[in-house]
């Protein structure tokens, strides 16, 4: 190992860090804003919509986000919709994201038994302070461990951007191997950032974990 | 007793989950400060007609009142109704992420808007006339089975309900918890508070009821004073459920 090369290759991958962060954290915050509409619309049985979010969970969970890339970025342009590679990304992050997160929030939803919400009924409560007070604390505790893996699932999809011409991470490994054939390098530094950017995620969720069980049931 | 005195009319009573004939052409009424027992074997329809009385079952015919005004599904009314109806399920029902403290005031703060002081006052006055004054900031999974159920039935008395319903709420305890629920109950029904109990505790039963109804598949088959029910039922259904408490040696 070549520790020149190192040091030399440095701020590329930190640059390269900064769009993988960037576009991840996006494509993460805009998942969680969509996966809990969609919770809500299964948990409430919104007609019509319900089955709607139904068809495009099994549609995004069942395809590779690299697939739904290509669709997004080749396919987009044909409707005569132009977006960028950043947005493109970002888009993809979203809806594959978006529909891990509802299934995550739908049956942390779904995990309460209806004698929580039928006792919170019978002391008079109207039915949504009985969702407010009631299940959703109760849901958001189940959720936390099925969230962080989705979080740390979507920061290591971000990977396949890089086929998009994103210059992410993966991308920036690719190109050094590819022009100066320095792959040990190239692929240590690879690990080592993707691991800077995994490994806080990974600690916060444990600790996240352990406090929410605290806060809920008082162990 | 005047007909003002009456909390709970029932008329008609009728309910059925598709073709499942629960409750068939029930009739009740209870006046205030009675306490009935309902007994009958499982599936005759108890729990079920607690659940109507909440609002918590639709029904198919017949008529429902709780202090004159008629229970009905879907209507604005209903959440003013079960403020007047305090209920205790057989499970624990307590909210997990919330302490005894939070469990109890939560109602009467944000449903009845009243004030966290006076409302946290009452709650642990409440709490020590239970024995539990010491776990207001216990979470419900540090308690005993017999402790959720007492907090249980503050958390309802605490909305100053006027009749209490009662669902089998010792049937999952171990048969230690089961004396310190009940005797909670009898001091209730003692304080002179108005209660509906399904339970299979016979002499429970006996001792606390002012009325006992022996229901047997959604019929009402038997209504008695407890001493007569218990030493001479009149119906043969009633005879043959007693039966099945009594153990001997052949």
């Amino acid at each position: 190992m070549n520790w020149n090369v190192i040091r030399e290759y440095l701020p590329l991958y930190i640059e390269a860090l900064g769009l993988t962060v960037k576009i991840g954290w996006l494509g993460i915050i805009l998942s969680i804003a969509l996966g809990l509409v969609c919770a809500l619309i299964l948990y409430f049985k919104v007609p019509l919509l319900q089955v709607i979010i139904k068809i495009y969970i099994e549609l995004f969970r069942n395809t590779p986000l690299l697939v739904q890339l290509f669709f997004l970025y080749f396919g987009l342009p044909k409707l005569g919709i132009r977006i960028t590679a950043q947005t493109c990304g970002i888009l993809g992050l979203t809806l594959i994201g978006g529909s891990y997160m509802t299934e995550t929030f739908r049956s942390g939803l779904s995990a309460i038994d209806s004698i929580q919400s039928e006792s919170a009924l019978s002391l008079g409560m109207k039915k949504h302070q009985v969702f407010f007070y009631v299940i959703l604390p109760q849901a958001i505790s189940i959720s936390i461990p099925g969230f962080m893996a989705n979080i740390i699932f979507l920061l290591k999809e971000t990977s396949v951007f890089s086929a998009i011409s994103l210059m992410d991470l993966m991308f920036t490994a690719k190109d050094l191997i590819g022009l100066e054939y320095k792959t040990i390098e190239a692929l240590f530094l690879l690990v080592v950032f993707y691991l800077i950017m995994l490994l806080p995620v990974s600690l916060l969720g444990t600790y996240i974990e352990r406090r929410v069980r605290y806060a809920a049931y008082g162990d | 007793m005047s007909i003002k005195n009456e909390i709970l009319k029932i008329e008609h009573l009728h309910k059925a989950f598709g073709e499942n004939v629960i409750l068939k052409d029930f009739d009740l009424s209870v006046k205030s400060g009675e306490v009935i027992v309902i007994i009958g074997p499982s599936g005759c329809g108890k729990s079920t007609l607690l659940r109507c009385i909440n609002g918590l079952e639709d029904i198919q015919s017949g008529k429902i009142y709780v202090d004159e005004q008629p229970v009905i599904q879907g209507s604005k009314d209903l959440y003013e109704i079960r403020q007047k109806i305090g209920m205790v399920f057989q499970s624990y029902d307590l909210f997990p992420h919330m302490t005894v403290l939070q469990n109890i005031t939560l109602a009467p703060m944000k449903v009845q808007k009243r004030k966290k002081e006076k409302v946290e006052k009452e709650a642990i006055e409440l709490l020590s006339r239970v024995g539990l004054a010491d776990k207001k900031d216990s979470f419900p999974r540090q308690l005993s089975g017999g402790q959720k159920q007492r907090v249980a039935i503050v958390r309802a008395l605490c909305m100053h309900p006027e009749i209490m319903l009662f669902d089998e709420v010792t049937a999952a305890l171990d048969p230690e918890m089961v004396h310190e629920v009940l005797q909670t109950m009898l001091e209730l029904a003692q304080s002179g508070k108005t209660m509906l109990i399904v339970t299979h505790e016979m002499s429970f039963a006996r001792a606390i009821a002012d009325r006992i109804l022996f229901l047997d598949e959604g019929e009402l088959i038997e209504e008695a004073p407890p001493e007569e029910f218990f030493t001479s039922p009149k119906t043969d259904r009633a005879k043959k459920f007693l039966q099945t408490f009594e153990y001997s040696k052949k």
